[in-house]
């Protein structure tokens, strides 16, 4: 069965010419950038560029960007780098819709004393900046606020909390793992400290992160032994993936329009035609600043895990924010923080399209859909 | 993605006897729209109200719900009352191929909807478990705030599954899955329902000497108890051991947490349990 893939939040194809790119990395040009001989020093050349390309889809130095093995490295680095560098700083602000790299870091710190204030959101998902600034104080020593949420794609305004975050002395770090290469960024006119960004978002392979870290910001490295990326992440570097993240940010950056443009036109078509067929059926953060790819559809009086099953039958591959696909029992932590009535959390799907989803994939959608829901809840005791 | 078997999948793709039942003798209803799953089950029976003749089940739910919900139906059909009662939850997994651990709270709803539903058709106590039934007659005590589920529920579960882990406990019953606030209480239960069950094994050692009794104290706080306590972030110390009674104090998460008091008797049981019978566990701040 051909996949119609609609789980782009989730991870992404990589794109043939990124998979092009690495591919010599393996087998024949395998040197290690750090030897002293001709066969390392040509890697090194091209882990050069390609910190040059993630740069400037940034619009940020290339020194300036670590390579990591994913996201979550990068979050857990900047995160506890911050508390390092400040430690009689005992505070952490984020918020209650973080990724878990992010939420189940600050938990776990709350164990060794430190205090966490988790931000609210309002019912689009929006943050309040008042609660921001009545919580923050000079005990502060690191602000961590997503860019865009990875189940709804709401747009946080990462430069207002960051200047919030710069007035009181604490850093400001984002995970900016869903919005690179889908939204414009430009770190030269941004008070952004540090940012995350993970390539298996953007057409790049898994194992490949990036932590933007702002010249003249302190930090120390979470991982040592190694004298790699300026001592501020040891280990090898893994060259293949980091050539691969290069390209694929140079495609990001040709890309963009389209992806505000096309993409983001299928996504509101989905979105309307579903709307327009199927009764008691809302958007979760429909009146926030959206991601142009991320489709949030709360079904009511139905279960999401039965949805996603009886949609992959058909080849449809999405994903949900219900809490039985995912082994734990309550529904995403992001529509609860939402105030998203259980009546619609547990049936809540997230479609995420990417430049490579067509209309086709859209229209099969928009027809294979509206009967499972409704299959769905005429077997329900609720009576829809 | 779960790995269901072809039977789950079966059931779930083409669910046996979907609907409701006019005129049903029996009727059960458990779970909500909150709690992310819910059957309604009926029940008819035949003429002389002896043999289920026909079931039939509306369910909100996961795919090994609406599977559950179908394996069910099919089970207990023209079986009587009786026998249907001794259809355990695993025996609803079994005729799946088996569940995934981590769904099995959804066999376990399908066999509280077949109690719920003779209860109510013999006129009997309903066995109520979870908070969508008014309290009045709740047998128990409510343990999970978050689903609703009383201890009563809970040690019959623990029981009949051999559940050994607060986690499987969750699997089976979802108690402790939310909040996660009553994970110290589930674990004293576990503890209550293994000492029962060692109790009537007798595997307990005999006569121990005091110098015996000292070092096995300290051998289970060391192998049975921190073990658990490091998995949340506690600690405790043992203090020291006069005769049967045994101080110990609370270390990191466990310190001044609300829920020491049921760590203390869960040490206690397992204390009971492993070592000797007249064992009294006191926290004291050392």
């Amino acid at each position: 069965m051909k996949e119609i893939y609609l789980d782009n939040n989730a991870t992404t194809r990589v794109d043939e010419a990124v998979f092009e790119e690495m591919r010599p990395y393996f087998c024949e040009l395998y040197g290690n950038p750090s030897s002293m001989h001709f066969f390392g020093g040509q890697v090194q050349k091209k882990v050069d560029e390609a910190r040059s390309r993630v740069a400037a889809l940034l619009g940020a130095l290339p020194e300036e960007i670590i390579f990591t093995a994913c996201g979550t490295e990068s979050d857990n680095a900047a995160i506890r780098s911050a508390l390092e560098v400040f430690p009689e700083k005992r505070h952490i602000i984020t918020t209650r819709v973080e990724h878990p790299a992010v939420l189940t870091l600050c938990r776990n710190l709350t164990k060794k004393g430190y205090r966490v204030t988790e931000l609210n959101v309002d019912n689009a998902g929006r943050l309040d900046l008042d609660e921001l600034k009545s919580a923050i104080d000079d005990n502060t020593a690191i602000v961590s606020v997503m860019y865009a949420n990875n189940e709804t794609g709401v747009i946080f305004p990462v430069e207002e909390v960051a200047a919030i975050a710069k007035e009181k002395g604490a850093l400001f770090h984002t995970d900016a793992v869903q919005a690179v290469g889908k939204i414009p960024l430009n770190m030269a006119s941004s008070s952004i400290d540090m940012l995350s960004l993970s390539g298996h978002k953007l057409h790049a392979p898994k194992g490949i992160g990036v932590l933007y870290l702002r010249k003249g910001v302190p930090f120390r490295p979470f991982m040592v032994g190694g004298h790699q990326e300026r001592n501020r992440r040891a280990g090898t570097e893994s060259t293949s993936s980091i050539i691969a993240l290069g390209k694929a940010c140079e495609l990001a950056a040709t890309s963009m329009d389209d992806e505000n443009t096309r993409v983001k036109a299928m996504r509101d078509r989905l979105e309307k035609e579903l709307l327009a067929i199927i009764p008691d059926a809302r958007i979760n953060g429909g009146g926030a600043d959206r991601l142009p790819n991320t489709a949030s559809v709360a079904f009511e009086f139905v279960e999401g895990e039965a949805i996603l099953l009886l949609l992959s039958e058909k080849g449809i591959c999405a994903s949900s924010g219900s809490a039985c696909t995912s082994g734990s029992l309550e529904p995403s932590h992001v529509l609860r923080a939402m105030g998203v009535p259980f009546t619609c959390a547990h049936g809540s799907i997230r479609f995420s399209l990417s430049r490579f989803t067509t209309d086709d994939d859209i229209d099969a959608v928009i027809r294979e859909l509206p009967p499972i829901v409704k299959r769905l809840r005429d077997m329900s005791p609720f009576g829809r | 993605m779960w790995d269901y078997t072809d039977k789950v999948k079966d059931h779930f793709l083409n669910p046996r006897n979907v609907g409701s039942i006019e005129n049903a003798d029996a009727v059960g209803e458990v779970g909500s729209l909150a709690c992310g799953d819910a059957l309604k089950l009926f029940i008819k029976l035949d003429d002389k109200k002896e043999r289920i003749v026909d079931a039939r089940f509306q369910t909100f739910g996961c795919g090994s719900a609406i599977a559950s919900s179908s394996a069910l139906t099919e089970m207990v059909k023209g079986k009587t009352l009786d026998e249907a009662l001794q259809i355990t939850n695993q025996e609803i997994a079994d005729f799946l191929g088996g569940l995934p651990e981590e769904k099995m709270h959804c066999s376990v709803m399908g066999q509280e909807a077949l109690e719920v539903a003779i209860a109510k058709y013999r006129g009997v106590a309903v066995p109520k478990h979870d908070h969508e039934h008014d309290e009045a007659g709740m047998e128990g005590e409510i343990v999970c705030k978050c689903f609703g589920l009383t201890d009563v529920f809970l040690k019959k579960v623990i029981a009949s599954n051999k559940l050994h882990t607060a986690e499987q406990v969750t699997h089976f019953t979802k108690a402790g899955g939310a909040c996660g606030g009553c994970i110290p209480k589930i674990k004293a239960l576990i503890a209550e329902v293994m000492g029962e069950e060692k109790k009537a094994e007798e595997k307990k050692p005999g006569k121990l000497t005091n110098m015996r009794k000292m070092q096995l104290i300290q051998e289970t706080l060391e192998n049975e108890v921190r073990p658990q306590l490091w998995a949340d972030g506690g600690d405790l110390e043992l203090i020291d051991i006069d005769g049967g009674k045994v101080q110990i104090a609370f270390r990191k998460a466990c310190a001044g947490c609300a829920s020491s008091g049921f760590t203390a008797k869960f040490v206690e049981q397992k204390l009971r349990e492993l070592v000797a019978d007249d064992i009294t566990v006191e926290e004291v701040q050392g």
